[in-house]
């Protein structure tokens, strides 16, 4: 019967372009980082303990690398995520917003025995760098640090009777994301605020590597839905927890 | 003056989260900075719709959630408290975030501050003798918002005036500063100078501009601070 015979040969074509497709799961968080070089850059997602692929981190630990400098908008809460990094003596150069918060005791001690670099970048002007990263732009023109001593060594620039300052974008060789679902093809949801600075730093680095909760099957996460398009991951692995829950 | 007049007649911290809750209006998106700021919250009248933004991509964030249990480290304030999120609201990206400050859709935002300076100039991230600060978005959201809230004690602890002829703390950001919420106060920061709104219940004029480093004009329409 031709109308079986043509929805036959399309779903055919459905199941060869499925084989086709490399799935990007790996098994182990350890396999997950193991090109993670020394003196890399790498950035990390999160927000306080929202949102950091805290399973990625402690495997980058375990995998012994040095002088990573390290792109993320804090320095890790107490003994956990980058304050371990920072502790294992990973860390040559934090990249942040906010370096100092009361969990921040790691890094204090670190950056008080001049341990560790810090470069501090206005929260706002850190996500559109890392944006302007992923989107092959050079920089912007923001209001944000005018007249401050974060304006030192950068260049002013009046537009229309208003000054700003030229911030450049940022990459890095490495990005830690974590996301809520994946799917075979890398395709990203993520869980309440812990999207933060996750979906942006999976467009600003060469490897993008995921730490999701749950794995999905191609084809079922609703596509109005997806954050992040796989073409974006390099490989993801599977925690199987909701590790962020207090 | 000072410290000691402050201890008899000041507001308190929940008084000064109440008084300047009372400042945000119906319809207005405005974001909370750490601290003092989040202590708002609860005290916007319930007849007015006002959607709160955190920097960290919540647009909608309500007050803390009533059972801890349900604190989730997935829905955190800028502060790093557990909050919820209000039917309706949503979650955006960090660079969304801040192109929501940047791009000027904040009517007002509440800031804690270690400075203001007679011009509106902000100081609240870094001590000065301090070697660096946690500068967070404070910078980005000071250079957008429609309106800037300066929420802080009226002097330090050493009695010195916090509100200044110029800074000696480090800028956050140039101009910024629209009002000035203290426990002796509310300062408005306009193109003439410092206008005094409001004192605070049992404090005079004299009292407050004593404990100020600039000339206050004292507004015609001068009021006790309810409390």
């Amino acid at each position: 019967m031709p109308i079986c015979a043509r929805a036959g040969s399309r779903a055919v074509r459905k199941i060869s372009r499925f084989k086709a497709m490399k799935n990007k799961r790996v098994e182990s968080a350890k396999e997950a980082v193991a090109d993670i070089f020394d003196g890399a850059s790498v950035m990390i997602g999160g927000f306080g303990r929202g949102g950091v692929p805290e399973v990625l981190i402690d495997a980058v630990c375990d995998h012994g690398v040095k002088d990573l400098t390290v792109i993320s908008n804090n320095t890790g809460t107490r003994e956990t995520g980058i304050a371990r990094l920072l502790k294992a003596g990973c860390v040559k150069k934090m990249v942040c917003s906010f370096p100092l918060a009361t969990e921040s005791n790691v890094f204090r001690d670190l950056y008080n025995a001049h341990k560790v670099d810090l470069e501090v970048v206005p929260q706002g002007s850190l996500a559109e760098r890392i944006r302007c990263g992923g989107a092959g732009i050079g920089g912007f023109l923001t209001p944000t640090a005018v007249g401050t001593e974060l304006a030192k060594g950068k260049q002013t620039i009046e537009l229309n009777g208003r000054e700003y300052l030229l911030e450049v974008a940022l990459r890095a060789d490495f990005a830690l994301v974590r996301a809520k679902q994946v799917d075979g093809r890398g395709n990203l949801t993520y869980r309440m605020a812990a999207r933060n600075f996750n979906p942006v730093m999976a467009t600003a680095a060469d490897t993008v590597i995921v730490e999701a909760i749950e794995d999905v099957p191609v084809g079922d996460l609703d596509p109005e839905c997806v954050i992040t398009p796989g073409i974006y991951v390099t490989r993801y692995f599977v925690s199987g927890t909701y590790k962020s829950q207090m | 003056m000072g410290t000691a007049t402050l201890e008899k007649a000041g507001l308190d911290r929940e008084q000064m989260a109440k008084r300047l809750a009372l400042e945000l209006q119906d319809g207005w998106l405005v974001n909370l900075g750490i601290g003092m700021p989040t202590k708002c919250l609860p005290y916007v009248p319930p007849e007015r719709d006002v959607l709160f933004h955190s920097e960290n991509g919540i647009i909608g964030m309500g007050p803390p959630p009533a059972d801890p249990a349900d604190a989730d480290n997935d829905l955190l304030s800028a502060g790093k408290s557990p909050v919820t999120l209000i039917p309706g609201g949503c979650f955006i990206h960090h660079a969304d975030s801040f192109a929501i400050s940047r791009g000027g859709r904040l009517d007002a935002t509440i800031l804690g501050a270690y400075q203001v300076a007679e011009n509106g100039n902000l100081a609240n991230w870094r001590l000065p003798n301090a070697r660096t600060g946690s500068v967070g978005g404070a910078m980005d959201i000071a250079v957008g918002s429609k309106r800037v809230f300066a929420i802080m004690t009226h002097v330090t602890r050493e009695g010195e005036a916090k509100v200044v002829n110029a800074l000696s703390y480090p800028l956050t950001a140039l101009r910024s500063v629209t009002k000035i919420f203290t426990d002796m106060a509310v300062i408005a920061v306009t193109a003439d100078g410092l206008v005094l709104e409001e004192v605070a219940p049992g404090l005079t004029p004299d009292d407050v501009q004593a404990a100020t480093e600039p000339k206050l004009t004292v507004s015609p329409s001068l009021k006790t601070i309810e409390v």
